[in-house]
């Protein structure tokens, strides 16, 4: 953002970044900057929150009025909280499969639901939301000990694989969870730490790491402190 | 330690492009009578097309109307919940419209942009080619004023 914002103004425009790692733009010296230490993603801060969006907003635009190149951090900081979101999870219904496949087929209505609402779905980057249960029934195998040569995902690239399956978790719970908006990164603590499929992609990637395959296949298939 | 504690230390220790001077270009007219646009780095695209490969270095068209957004970053390294439950939260699009509504700002651009934030890290396509050529389109739109926002 903040070598565009250079970009934009050699070229005649104005404009206003929302910074989101004081580091970054510290060293980048952008020409209008609101620092806004709110959790990453979120860059307005607070969904659903119109006010508070709003008054992100103007603080920016306040920003126009200055003559020179200026950073003013916004007084509010929002951290992240990574205690999972609290969301019921579908029973057991085939024992015959592993426990991550039963429970994505379970989630399914809670996703179509959400796509419903929302007109759009995030899920489809490399696999639809009908491969979902199919791919963590490879990443099941892969953590029993499969050779991940051998037990091919339904697309090559697990990476982006592991994205769909959180993705679908994830619009999935949300419209389960009850009450406020969950806090930045909850959901991703619920998916990673109370989920079957979390708990099959970690060790699914555990298993990577110590057959030695290749450090970006299984690194970025979770956030990086994971 | 928390995941965005750990990201933005992978910030503070990466290299970031350099820029001598940093240029500056005054609003010329009242924000009451400029027109705004939204660009941001989440690569956001519109249900059903194709969205952002790996280090893409180009831009989608984000129409104003357009609300079946994807956010289609490749990083898993923050949160998404937030844009799934309101997209303003990233792409602040409802905001503009209430502020020209309330004639805080004059416009809301019918074009927005979104770039990808994995860029390759010299970011020179993004300095010299799709950079350019993006701005070029915001003021063939006459757009005054560009609020970037970041995932």
């Amino acid at each position: 953002m903040s070598t565009l914002a250079h970009v934009f103004e050699a070229a005649g425009l104005a404009t206003i970044v929302l910074g989101s790692n004081l580091s970054v733009v510290e060293r980048m010296n952008p020409p209008r900057v609101l620092h806004c230490e709110f959790p990453l993603g979120r860059p307005l801060g607070k969904p659903g929150d119109a006010a508070f969006q709003r008054d992100v907003l103007e603080r920016g635009f306040a920003l126009l009025d200055e003559t020179e190149p200026v950073l003013v951090h916004h007084p509010e900081t929002i951290e992240s909280d990574e205690t999972p979101m609290a969301c019921s999870l579908p029973p057991r219904y085939n024992p015959d499969l592993p426990a991550a496949v039963d429970e994505a087929q379970g989630l399914r209505a809670a996703y179509d639901r959400a796509v419903e609402k929302r007109g759009a779905t995030s899920v489809g980057r490399v696999i639809s939301a009908d491969q979902v249960p199919e791919a963590l029934g490879v990443l099941d195998q892969w953590a029993n000990g499969a050779a991940w040569k051998d037990t091919p995902l339904p697309d090559p690239n697990p990476i982006a694989v592991c994205h769909d399956i959180r993705t679908y978790y994830e619009e999935a719970g949300l419209e389960l969870a009850d009450g406020p908006p969950p806090a930045g990164r909850a959901a991703e603590a619920w998916f990673h730490e109370e989920t079957e499929a979390g708990k099959t992609l970690m060790a699914a990637r555990a298993a990577l790491k110590e057959a030695d395959a290749p450090f970006p296949m299984w690194f970025y298939m979770a956030p990086g402190h994971r | 330690m928390s995941g965005d504690t750990a990201m933005r230390e992978v910030g503070n220790s990466m290299p970031v492009p350099e820029f001598e001077t940093t240029a500056f270009t005054p609003l010329a007219k009242p924000l009451s009578e400029s027109t705004v646009a939204i660009v941001t780095s989440a690569a956001l695209h519109r249900h059903g097309e194709d969205g952002f490969t790996v280090g893409d270095t180009g831009f989608k068209d984000i129409d104003r109307a357009d609300r079946n957004l994807v956010l289609g970053h490749w990083s898993p390294n923050f949160d998404r919940s937030g844009f799934q439950l309101d997209l303003n939260v990233v792409y602040p699009i409802d905001r503009l419209e209430e502020l020209a509504a309330d004639g805080v700002i004059g416009e809301v651009a019918e074009t927005h942009f979104a770039f990808a934030g994995n860029q390759p890290d010299t970011v020179s396509e993004l300095r010299l080619d799709t950079g350019p050529n993006c701005a070029a389109k915001l003021l063939a739109a006459g757009v005054d004023v560009v609020v970037l926002t970041p995932v």
